[in-house]
């Protein structure tokens, strides 16, 4: 190297070159110390339970009465409650299923994605993220669960020998689906709990110190003895590394796998090679819209702005404009692929979902999916938290019609003129799928508050103070 | 059920001592003070991980990733062998007039096994070679442990270490710039 450089000496003009200085963005306002991001974190734990959370956690718990209901009574009966008929055999148990399993997807990109590409605002918003996962892959589970009728054979979906001594047939994509969400679900906790561990001793600590003890002790079983040892730390980091490099090929299957259900069949308007990446990017787009519903009234009412600032909804914003656009971009990529396909079951599929019996829910689809996150390509809109709701609201709407569009119209019309028919959803399968809302926002709100809802640790290592090298570059 | 001070004179056995330290550049110069003066059983306590501080203190490169592979080839292979067992030879069947068994579409359950077995295997060995769980610990009776899981940043030198004696190692960790120096109960 030195040689070299005494060979060919550098240009004159490369000392008078001045590199920009772009200065990273601060993810801590206000040069919060780490103190108080503890107190700020813990104190949301160890304070009184506030009076709106307990309406909340009312109103959840009577909301998600209806999916009970609505499940005891399909079980009681049989799936005939539910509005499927013939060719509609898949409706809107597999839609909710593809919804919910596509928001749980947001959280592990930010837990798993964006931390290998060292995505630091992440830190603020991983693990409330990761919780909405976990509590979307439960609600998304019901429905294929409940779906296959018996629910009592339901240990059928797994390779457990039985009295028929048939096994599985691992050649079918609904088995591989087994496996992908299965798996998906499992390695959701144990990510967040290894996440969670730090933070839990904090909370045992903090807890014997004022003298409660059974909340330091419950906190304490699951801190595993953690004491912030520098020697663990770099285990501890290593294991996460690897769970966040694992995650991010199984976060891309299982989303591949759930659009295998559809495209590894021969219907018109699912047999398409596109699913995979389209199905990916509308799941980290549905899934941000989720995202962005959850945090932004939290920050609100806890007052996080100096943890989740206006750099952290921007960076969301952008995500939800770019997979938005990317799924806009699927949309008119399948209508020139079945037009320039020339098939004419597959051109008849797609003219029918625009301008047939279902184009309502197509447009709906549109306008919500296409046309609502080109909105962020203002600052503007971005820096008006109420609009940014508003619009990760019509993204969620966007989607769960994007599964319908997908799901019923393909359905609806196949390649028989004579087995036509026309959905429409029973008053049972409706209330479910509405209990799944309170389902969720049960364990959300058990999670606010009793969990630390930001990952403590990581989002003091962003800080400014954090680095052991001081402000200037090494 | 106060902690025990850690000031206390009658002392059954001692751990170690324990220093702290305000802000993470005392804390990295102060471990590479240790390090080099030779220590080798001794520890630093922090609210996070500490970028560097590895290097500082001569951690070496963690062993979990051993396990991670070890779980993820078990885990493919188990789905592979599953799936030829079941659907070749347990219960040979016919579906669709595709053959008994193809890695093809076995594959995507058995990548799914390879992460399921790999997610297990880096958590059980990060325990295993963490020594967790330990409910109980010297440093965790340290009244000031407490801000070790907040905002201060702490070493502790175990009396075990060959080079440890008591007023050498404490004006070691004086000069290295460490406060509220205490002796740690056993």
């Amino acid at each position: 190297m030195g040689a070299h450089l005494a060979d060919h000496p550098a240009p004159a003009i490369l000392a008078e070159v001045q590199p920009a200085s772009l200065p990273r963005k601060e993810l801590v306002h206000h040069g919060r110390d780490f103190h108080w991001i503890t107190e700020k974190i813990c104190g949301i734990v160890e304070g009184p339970t506030p009076t709106w959370w307990w309406w909340c956690f009312g109103v959840a718990a009577f909301v998600a009465s209806f999916t009970v209901a609505g499940l005891t009574y399909l079980v009681g009966t049989g799936v005939g409650v539910w509005g499927h008929a013939n060719p509609v055999n898949w409706a809107w148990d597999i839609v909710n299923f593809v919804f919910w399993i596509g928001i749980g997807h947001a959280g592990t990109l930010i837990s798993a994605i964006l931390c290998l590409l060292r995505q630091k605002w992440r830190t603020s918003i991983n693990r409330a993220s990761e919780a909405m996962t976990i509590f979307a892959v439960a609600c998304a589970a019901i429905f294929p669960v409940f779906h296959v009728g018996r629910i009592w054979m339901a240990w059928y979906l797994f390779p457990i020998p039985n009295s028929n001594y048939i096994w599985q047939n691992f050649r079918s994509p609904l088995e591989w689906d087994v496996f992908a969400v299965s798996t998906y679900g499992t390695v959701s906790v144990l990510f967040w709990y290894i996440g969670l561990i730090p933070d839990l001793g904090t909370l045992r600590d903090r807890f014997f110190t004022v003298g409660r003890i059974w909340r330091a002790r419950i906190y304490g079983f699951f801190a595993m003895g953690w004491r912030g040892s520098n020697r663990h730390w770099s285990n501890y980091e290593m294991a996460y590394l690897i769970l966040a490099g694992i995650s991010t090929p199984l976060v891309l299957s299982v989303h591949t796998i759930v659009s295998f259900d559809f495209a590894v069949s021969l219907l018109p308007g699912w047999h398409t090679t596109i699913f995979p990446p389209y199905f990916v990017a509308g799941a980290i787009f549905s899934g941000f819209g989720m995202v962005m519903t959850l945090m932004l009234p939290l920050r609100a009412i806890f007052r996080l702005e100096d943890l989740i600032t206006q750099y952290h909804i921007d960076n969301m914003c952008k995500i939800t404009l770019a997979t938005g656009t990317m799924v806009g971009y699927a949309y008119s990529i399948e209508f020139f692929i079945a037009w320039y396909g020339s098939n004419p079951y597959e051109g008849f599929a797609f003219i029918n979902r625009a301008f047939g019996h279902y184009a309502w829910a197509y447009w709906i689809m549109v306008t919500c999916n296409v046309i609502t996150p080109q909105f962020f390509w203002f600052k503007a809109v971005r820096q008006n938290t109420t609009l940014v709701w508003c619009l990760a609201i019509m993204v969620n709407v966007g989607m769960w019609f994007e599964r319908f569009v997908i799901i019923v119209t393909s359905l609806a019309r196949d390649f028989l003129p004579s087995s036509w028919g026309y959905y429409s959803p029973s008053v049972v399968e409706i209330f479910t799928f509405f209990g799944t809302f309170g389902v969720f926002s049960f364990l959300f709100l058990l999670f606010i508050r009793f969990v630390p809802i930001m990952p403590m640790s990581e989002v003091k290592a962003v800080t400014a103070a954090a680095d052991p090298h001081g402000p200037h570059p090494h | 059920m106060a902690r025990t001070p850690t000031e206390e004179p009658a002392m059954d056995k001692s751990y170690g001592l324990i220093a702290a330290f305000d802000t993470t550049p005392a804390l990295y110069h102060a471990c590479e003070q240790v390090r080099n003066a030779g220590y080798t059983q001794w520890d630093a306590l922090t609210p996070f991980p500490v970028h560097g501080l590895d290097a500082a203190m001569g951690v070496r490169r963690s062993r979990v990733p051993r396990f991670s592979l070890t779980g993820g080839i078990i885990g493919f292979a188990t789905g592979m062998s599953l799936i030829w067992w079941t659907d070749a030879s347990d219960y040979a069947l016919i579906v669709g007039g595709k053959p008994y068994f193809s890695p093809m579409f076995a594959f995507p359950v058995s990548y799914e096994l390879a992460i399921l077995f790999t997610a297990f295997a880096t958590i059980i060995g990060m325990f295993l070679v963490n020594r967790l769980p330990m409910h109980y610990h010297p440093v965790q009776k340290a009244s000031q442990f407490v801000r070790a899981m907040d905002d201060r940043f702490y070493i502790v030198i175990e009396a075990n270490d060959p080079k440890f004696n008591v007023a050498a190692t404490r004006a070691l960790l004086e000069q290295a710039g460490g406060h509220d120096i205490a002796e740690l109960e056993e």
